[in-house]
């Protein structure tokens, strides 16, 4: 370890092991993540999911992920090249950026950054793009109406989700993740800004296009909408991305309004986990209990309603900040 | 003003409510039964090839009494060769042979309902496979025997 360090350094080392990390931790959770959605979804439509695959179906999700691994690597006629085959890629990068500055306990984050969530927010918004690229590159017209949704859903509900988390940035003073979840020390941060915490949670769950703001790739309307005509690995990319956004919009909601990783007993990790999972668990269990949303709901939903609440929100927080 | 608030907190109680179904059912033990690996309780009605059933007056041997009124009744002329002989010290005689051609069988149950010793039933199996029409040539008689030795 030492010698490590005393060759590259230590930041550069640190940057290195926490990628490294990062990685092995995407994979891991994406895998457990799909097992576990398809192990909720059972059990609330009342039978028992993948079960044949190793004990409780636990093997499933890797037998899966070798089936993607030697499918053939599709390339439709006429496709947008440069655009087609960038998509898969940039959706994963923000990805692993989100992850250098969550703090998953004390001492283990990658680099506490003093603007850590203008990081995750700005790059969280890189999606948008790939997403693009993939409905416009892919010359279908299921993937262009997905990418359209998509982008005005995703534009829409990041104003909600920013101006949500702008209460507690002016509350502790700072846009570090680790200043804010050490704020929280007494009370979590969900008992002053409940509201907050609600339009927060909407908004992530459109953000990351789950049910009942799924319309980007509405299955029953659009096939798969922006990523129809991805098979094999670079599938496997946009579904890996997915789940991870599930559990970054779930953990930076554990960080801000949740305490974080403090907690009683056990370990900080453990508290954090523990949290950001059940925030997952909420996501996949509106997922099987809410019907999709029309178009014009979704959009009148955030402009109408989220946007006037948070500003109001806003201006009670600042006014007590003031008194 | 006073309406769209009602509205709303209608709405959001629908949403709860909503919730509170799936998480019910998430608890709830699964109604689906694991097929190959757990059977469900066949239904008394239901109506497979039809079997013969033990002798009222001793359980190793079928109550089959040769009469070949169930052949003579079936509409399909599906059973064939039901024959028997007398045993040592009883009246009546015992089935040898009973020959169910199941691939011409409708189930109509006309040889049940005929069967003056009442030997004759619907059996629960529903998994035959075969990969000949002989495979359906079944002698009940030894399908008895066969059932006798199992339990």
């Amino acid at each position: 370890m030492e010698f490590i360090f005393n060759i590259i350094g230590r930041e550069a080392a640190m940057m290195i092991f926490g990628l490294v990390g990062v990685l092995a931790f995407v994979v891991v959770n994406a895998l457990i993540l799909t097992w576990a959605e398809r192990k909720v979804a059972g059990h609330m439509q009342l039978r028992i999911g993948p079960k044949e695959v190793g004990p409780y179906g636990l093997i499933q999700p890797l037998a899966d992920a070798l089936k993607l691994l030697g499918k053939e690597i599709l390339t439709p006629r006429n496709v947008e090249r440069p655009l087609y085959f960038l998509a898969p890629i940039i959706v994963f990068i923000p990805v692993l950026v989100s992850f250098v500055v969550i703090p998953f306990d004390a001492a283990l984050q990658v680099k506490d950054i003093n603007v850590g969530i203008l990081v995750i927010l700005a790059f969280s918004s890189l999606s948008v793009l790939s997403i693009l690229f993939a409905g416009w590159g892919s010359n279908n017209k299921y993937a262009l109406i997905g990418a359209i949704r998509s982008i005005a859903q995703n534009i829409a509900y990041e104003i909600p989700l920013l101006l949500s988390l702008l209460p507690i940035v002016m509350m502790t003073n700072s846009l570090s993740l680790k200043t804010i979840v050490e704020a929280q020390g007494n009370i979590w941060f969900v008992c002053y800004q409940p509201l907050a915490f609600l339009i927060y949670f909407t908004a992530a769950v459109a953000e990351t296009n789950r049910t009942p703001f799924d319309l980007p790739e509405a299955e029953s309307e659009l096939v798969a909408g922006y990523h129809t005509e991805y098979s094999g690995m670079r599938f496997a990319l946009f579904f890996l991305a997915e789940y991870t956004n599930i559990f970054i919009v779930s953990a930076v909601a554990t960080t801000f309004f949740l305490g974080g990783y403090q907690g009683p007993f056990l370990p900080g990790i453990l508290w954090f986990l523990i949290k950001s999972y059940a925030l997952v668990f909420v996501i996949m269990w509106l997922r099987w209990t809410y019907p999709r949303v029309r178009f014009d709901q979704l959009l009148n939903f955030s402009w109408k309603v989220l946007i006037p609440l948070t500003f109001i929100n806003l201006l009670i927080t600042g006014g007590l900040l003031k008194l | 003003m006073m309406s769209s608030a009602n509205a709303f907190f209608k709405g959001a109680g629908s949403l709860l409510t909503g919730l509170g179904v799936t998480i019910k059912a998430f608890f709830q033990p699964v109604v689906t039964s694991q097929y190959p690996r757990q059977l469900l309780k066949i239904s008394p009605r239901f109506r497979g090839h039809t079997k013969l059933l033990a002798s009222t007056e001793s359980p190793d041997k079928n109550g089959c009494i040769a009469c070949g009124i169930c052949a003579r009744n079936c509409p399909s002329g599906s059973i064939k060769n039901v024959e028997g002989e007398k045993r040592e010290g009883e009246k009546k005689k015992t089935a040898t042979t009973y020959l169910l051609d199941y691939t011409t069988c409708s189930q109509c149950g006309i040889c049940v309902e005929s069967c003056p010793s009442d030997c004759l039933v619907f059996s629960a199996d529903f998994n035959l496979v075969g990969v000949k029409r002989e495979d359906f040539h079944f002698d009940l008689v030894q399908e008895f025997e066969k059932r006798k030795q199992v339990s």
